[in-house]
């Protein structure tokens, strides 16, 4: 029953989304009030069916509701409370739901609080949403329904592949998808304005505080997916270059890309054509994201034709979004007057410089993932293209970029003096080179690389706080008048110094890791110690212990530093019975930003074990950016003049009113 | 500046990056990239000793052989040839004698091929794509090893793949 429940509000909803298709447009070009509010009812009524589709999925699964195929390939009675919810969003059927539910929600978000866009914009904004999610939906009901009954429900289920079943899959696969889907509202407003023919500053001001929550979410999911791959894979890497992952990064640079053309576009009319081509491709590669995680062609062109109509169908989508979008863009653009005049050395040039950088890294990444797709499809041979290709590519371009990342803030707009930024970044400078100095001295030569790339990101942090220095006065004003200055500077003054110093903590993490990570591996017996970083690590025993739906062998290290104990860690490794697989769940123990980790191996046949211990330098700090990252950017989302739907001050709504 | 002149630099400013980007990717194509070869291929091609490529294929029953401190050697087949495989490290959890296997690493001069990554797949009915499409053009595929294999990409945006590694130089995948 709830099944079948599930399955109609489904359809319902694609029914809702039909009408919200084409009603508002038709009642724009009439100008007609009633029909362009239709959109609003419609996409409330969608959130609340697809909301009971997606809750109906939670219960059967919650319930183990085997005879719905779904659950049964996917659940498992025994399966913890959690990893049952989790489990929704663990298979192919389950996450297009989430999908499609989190395209509601953010449909719904803008009916909800959009009340101050003008009436046609708001309806062609949701009506585009429209378009996406009715794609969606039929994608859903006619090649992935989740809702399917199996006629002889079987007793028990396969359960949820073991290395999804851990509180990573809570999380990331959420906030993945809000960022992802997110950027369907950028999309929406630039198809909009692109049909409207009409696109300003206020426009910008309206689009920009959706992207910088798609982003903010889109940061933390793959922060949050890197750190669940390090601590649940067991070997302790924390990005591999591979295709799912360049398919999150790509969305996210073109995305970072967006928010700062926004800003040009919002303070200074400038780069309009630009801004509107950006939101497009943003959420294409959303789109091709989606393609290439969902139909199964990054493993294998040939993978295709295990389930072609869901390649297919998603393909589909994919060209007739991008290529509607785009042919939309080539029709409309040159309708859009361009405005704003800038010089090449100012704020502009350098958000210009910013998207150029980022568009071609991206370019780059997307080159590195799609080429031996081409290569296999078109000369039939089989290749990888991993961390060596990017090393080469994607780095040079991103340090070019990190270079240029603290004078950008500090550049007047229109004019820039490029010569007195520099004086005010000497500072700066000077650390990052002191710091360069010094690393190279205490890791007594070696690479040369490295203790660079830790000062530029010494640099990075060091012009974040210059430019906030530079802005409150500290240091050449009274101590009360720097406070008030302080509290006085707009919030996305310090978001900015946030986010741009998120950038430069997650490399200096990054370099250490790679460069100084040391490692051990080999079989050891009880009481035998491994020294690894100065660190003694001493196998007490190895002890069984059943879980819910596992048992697992624990071995446990005393862990201790020159003679005094420190703490025990117990890496375990647990197999599975209804699968009759096993995972590695690995044990860390954090010192500071640095990290040890422990996972286990084979027990060999003279009672010993094999164990891997790594020691990883500074390897938080990899996440400790992008969660910076993310906090700059919900600061700069507090700013007064970004809130969502909050009461405007009478000056301020003024300014609002679109320019005509 | 005039406006022709400041569209003029940032035009040129844009083909300088591109251009930058372009030399970066030719040239990073020229040593980076790492080929897929079956037993047979090798075989066939007479890859150099050094070069560099993933080598996938069967686990050949009954050759997996433990040495001291964790140093293994087993054979990959693909139903035409079998090449000897050494390595050093921690196999994943998945890898046994009879299943799919992908290994990086190059060829010694005694044809012995060094691997210093093992991927294997968390799943026991896993079939790696690559090996299952080279055994399927040489003829050698089995129906039952493909039959659930088929569509088991578990879902959630995440690298269901493990790997083992034996150095420390960097996992290159």
């Amino acid at each position: 029953m709830i099944a079948e429940a599930g399955h109609y509000a489904l359809v319902l909803a694609l029914a809702l989304a039909l009408i919200q298709s084409f009603v508002p447009v038709i009642g724009a070009r009439l100008r007609d009030p009633a029909l362009m509010n239709v959109a609003r009812s419609t996409a409330l009524a969608q959130l609340l069916f697809v909301g009971a589709s997606f809750i109906a999925l939670v219960t059967l699964h919650v319930n183990s509701d085997f005879s719905v195929a779904n659950v049964y390939e996917n659940s498992h009675s025994m399966k913890p409370l959690i990893y049952k919810i989790t489990g929704v969003w663990g298979n192919h059927e389950g996450s297009m739901l989430l999908w499609v539910s989190i395209l509601a929600l953010f449909g719904g978000l803008v009916a909800a609080f959009g009340n101050n866009l003008p009436l046609s914009l708001r309806a062609h904004v949701l009506a585009v949403q429209a378009w996406i999610a009715s794609a969606f939906y039929l994608f859903i009901l006619v090649t992935s329904n989740p809702f399917l009954r199996i006629v002889n429900p079987p007793i028990e289920g396969r359960d949820l592949n073991p290395v999804l079943q851990d509180i990573g899959l809570a999380v990331h696969p959420p906030m993945l998808y809000l960022g992802y889907v997110g950027f369907s509202i950028s999309f929406s407003f630039a198809i909009a304005a692109l049909i409207e023919g009409r696109i300003d500053a206020a426009w910008a001001r309206w689009v920009r505080p959706w992207t910088l929550v798609a982003w903010i979410f889109l940061t933390l999911g793959i922060a949050m997916g890197s750190y669940w791959a390090y601590y649940e894979l067991g070997w302790g890497g924390w990005w591999f270059w591979d295709p799912v992952e360049n398919a999150s990064l790509m969305p996210w640079l073109a995305g970072t890309a967006l928010l700062h053309s926004a800003l040009v576009m919002e303070k200074r009319n400038a780069l309009k054509v630009w801004t509107i081509l950006l939101s497009i491709l943003t959420f294409s590669l959303s789109l091709l994201g989606t393609f290439l995680v969902r139909s199964g062609v990054i493993t294998s062109v040939h993978a295709f034709a295990n389930d072609p109509t869901r390649g297919v169908f998603i393909l589909l989508i994919l060209c007739l979004f991008i290529g509607g979008s785009l042919s939309l863009f080539a029709g409309r653009a040159t309708s859009l007057k361009q405005g704003g005049l800038f010089a090449p050395i100012s704020r502009e040039g350098a958000l210009v410089l910013n998207n150029l950088l980022l568009t071609v890294a991206c370019a780059v990444v997307l080159f590195g993932t799609l080429y031996p797709l081409a290569m296999e499809m078109l000369a039939d041979f089989k290749m990888s293209v991993g961390a060596p290709f990017y090393n080469l590519t994607f780095a040079p371009l991103f340090a070019l970029l990190l270079l240029a990342v603290p004078f950008g803030p500090m550049l007047a707009w229109k004019r820039g003096d490029l010569l007195g930024v520099t004086q005010r970044l000497l500072a700066a400078g000077v650390a990052g080179l002191v710091i360069v100095a010094l690393v190279w001295a205490w890791t007594r030569g070696g690479s040369a690389l490295a203790p660079l790339a830790i000062g530029l990101g010494v640099f990075v942090i060091a012009g974040a706080v210059t430019d906030i220095v530079e802005r409150t006065g500290l240091a050449r004003l009274p101590f009360a008048t720097v406070v008030h200055r302080a509290r006085g500077l707009p919030r996305s003054a310090w978001g900015t110094a946030f986010a741009h110093a998120g950038l430069g903590v997650a490399l200096i993490g990054i370099v250490c890791e790679t460069t100084w990570n040391s490692e051990y591996i080999a079989t050891m017996k009880p009481n035998d110690v491994a020294q690894v970083a100065g660190y003694d690590l001493k196998l007490d025993g190895l002890l069984e212990r059943q879980g819910p739906n596992y048992r697992e062998m624990i071995a446990q290290f005393n862990v201790s530093r020159g003679g005094e104990a420190l703490s025990v860690m117990t890496p375990s490794k647990r197999s599975f019975t209804t699968r009759g697989s096993s995972t590695t769940e690995a044990a860390l123990l954090t010192r500071g930003a640095s990290q040890l980790y422990i996972s286990l191996g084979d027990v060999t046949a003279e009672g010993g074990i094999a164990v891997r211990i790594y020691h990883k330098p500074m390897v938080l700090m990899i996440w400790w950016g992008p969660v910076l990252m993310a906090f700059g950017g919900m600061l700069s989302l507090s700013d007064r003049r970004l809130r969502v739907g909050a009461p405007k001050p009478a000056r301020a709504k003024q300014r609002l009113q679109p320019a005509e | 500046m005039t406006r022709k002149q400041r569209r003029m630099t940032i035009i040129g400013g844009s083909l300088a990056v591109l251009a930058l980007a372009a030399a970066l990717v030719l040239n990073a194509l020229r040593d980076s990239i790492v080929f897929f070869s079956t037993p047979t291929m090798v075989a066939e091609k007479h890859v150099p000793p050094g070069k560099r490529f993933r080598l996938g294929g069967l686990v050949q029953p009954g050759s997996l052989q433990r040495g001291d401190n964790l140093a293994v050697t087993f054979e990959v087949a693909d139903g035409g040839a079998k090449l000897p495989v050494a390595y050093k490290g921690i196999l994943p959890d998945l890898f046994r004698e009879g299943q799919g296997v992908v290994a990086e690493g190059a060829l010694d001069a005694a044809g012995v091929f060094k691997a210093d990554t093992v991927l294997a797949k968390h799943d026991e009915t896993y079939m790696p794509k690559d090996v299952a499409d080279a055994l399927k053009k040489q003829g050698h595929w089995k129906d039952d090893y493909g039959a659930q294999a088929a569509d088991k990409a578990s879902g959630g945006p995440k690298p269901a793949a493990t790997t083992a590694q034996g150095s420390s130089q960097g996992a290159v995948r």
